[in-house]
């Protein structure tokens, strides 16, 4: 019984296999900031808001993803426009407290406020990561194009 | 008293030793970190220079750059002459190892005694490291250490013994002169596992480096060193590994001889022979560490005291009888 131990042939063909890993199996590494890992259509990233083509902001102010927000990150206020429409005056994401459940891109009824594919948003400070309006219009301005290709995408789940 | 101009090829020897071990030990850290990323499939350091190959650098000047920490409670002088010692015994050993024909420091008589007193008194560097810093982590890692080392080092002297019996000579030259014909791994193969497993005990190495153990325990008898006080430690251990393999190429694997003495061998020299042999134990050292999870305590003490011992024990008198018939 021990003496079948003795020739360690167990170890051997351990041995055996780091070996073949090292000379035979592809490396899986990803140089991380020369190379990005595929996110899916659905990944929660950092969020935007929408405009329609013409330039106008989508958001009605109707406060859905406020009232559904788990952690209470989003504060809106709100008041008429002079053509009578009605808009937001104050979007404001606490984007510490944000959980990015997606539980505001799904309640949202004019697909406004999403959440895109950009997850490199770290900050040196806390005070940066209180966005408003103005930041979120702008980051929906730069990834408009990714958005709107992930929506197509994801849209035949809905 | 010896005059200056007398001493000075001595110090060139000696710096022509170190240099390169240095050098060794540098780049052993950084094909470490390679081997064991290719195993897992990873590709280990790469930013840094051509492939990496500044990383070690990188890594010394970033221990150089950090503050040395003097634990207020500790022994300060035993706490900083403890990684002097080991690392200054670690390159000591040097002094006897036949690179080639005639290539030694100093071609003493009793050579594979001397190596085996200087890596016995590296127990003493970690035993003073762990009592020094005045910390419970390092006192019970140093005494793990400790146990480990000793315990390892009987097994170590009875295979030195049965290669000491063949050769007949504790001369190191002698000893590989004596494989000229056969390497004294053929006849003596299960000591040359024995004394694979005891290197890497010996050596705090994995799966033998519960010392350490990254995972379970802070990090043994070095937990309070900081700085470039813990890069001696560090530099010590791979030193005893590039040690161990050069005692292994010696006893084992013929020294400086090639192969075969035929002429594509012949024509190569020694001392290449002896990087390579020595490369490849190294290699096992760390192929080793990318695949064996590490040993339990009492699994650890069970294989030395009661394996190794009575087996080499075995091969001992094995051996002489064999010697004492022929």
């Amino acid at each position: 019984m021990k003496l079948k131990l003795f020739p360690l042939t167990e170890l051997y063909s351990g041995l055996f296999l780091t070996l073949k890993y090292m000379f035979l199996k592809k490396k899986v590494t990803l140089a991380y900031p020369y190379e990005k890992g595929a996110l899916s259509p659905r990944f929660r990233g950092e969020h935007a808001l929408r405009r329609y083509p013409n330039g106008e902001e989508r958001c009605i102010a109707c406060k859905l993803c406020e009232a559904v927000c788990p952690a209470q990150a989003i504060t809106i206020e709100a008041e008429e426009r002079e053509d009578g429409s009605r808009r937001t005056t104050r979007y404001d994401i606490d984007m510490i407290k944000c959980i990015y459940c997606g539980l505001c891109e799904e309640a949202c009824p004019v697909d406004a406020i999403v959440e895109g594919p950009n997850f490199e948003f770290a900050t040196e400070t806390r005070e940066e990561l209180y966005y408003n309006k103005e930041k979120l219009l702008s980051n929906g301005d730069r990834w408009e194009v990714a958005i709107a290709a992930r929506l197509e995408q994801d849209a035949r789940y809905r | 008293m010896a005059s200056v101009e007398a001493l000075l090829p001595l110090i060139g020897y000696v710096l022509l030793i170190v240099i390169p071990l240095l050098l060794a030990i540098a780049y052993l850290t950084y094909v470490e970190r390679k081997v064991i990323a290719a195993m897992q499939r990873r590709i280990g350091p790469n930013v840094v220079g051509w492939f990496g190959f500044l990383q070690p650098f990188a890594d010394g000047l970033k221990l150089l750059h950090k503050e040395t920490i003097i634990p207020t409670q500790a022994n300060s002088f035993l706490f900083l002459l403890a990684p002097l010692l080991t690392f200054g015994l670690s390159l000591s050993a040097w002094a006897v190892i036949p690179f080639g024909p005639g290539l030694v420091i100093s071609n003493i008589d009793v050579g594979i005694l001397y190596l085996f007193a200087i890596s016995s008194l590296g127990v003493y560097g970690i035993i003073m490291a762990g009592w020094a810093s005045n910390s419970k982590y390092s006192f019970l890692g140093a005494l793990r250490s400790a146990a480990q080392m000793v315990s390892y080092e009987v097994s170590i002297g009875l295979v030195i013994i049965t290669i000491l019996l063949s050769a007949g000579s504790l001369n190191l030259s002698a000893i590989v002169e004596a494989q000229k014909n056969l390497w004294f791994i053929i006849p003596h193969l299960p000591m040359a596992v024995v004394f694979t497993v005891s290197a890497l005990a010996e050596t705090n190495r994995a799966p033998f480096d519960l010392p350490e153990a990254e995972a379970e325990l802070v990090s043994g008898y070095n937990v309070e060193y900081s700085s470039m006080i813990f890069a001696l430690f560090f530099l010590g251990e791979y030193a005893n590994m590039i040690l161990m393999s050069a005692i292994g190429t010696i006893l084992f694997l013929g020294g400086w001889m090639p192969p075969l003495h035929v002429f594509p061998f012949t024509w190569v020299p020694g001392i290449v022979w002896f990087s390579l042999k020595m490369s490849f134990l190294l290699f096992i050292f760390l192929w080793v560490r990318a695949t064996f999870p590490r040993y339990r305590y009492d699994q650890l003490m069970r294989l030395g005291w009661k394996v190794f011992l009575p087996f080499s024990l075995i091969w001992v008198i094995l051996t002489a009888g064999v010697i004492v018939i022929l």
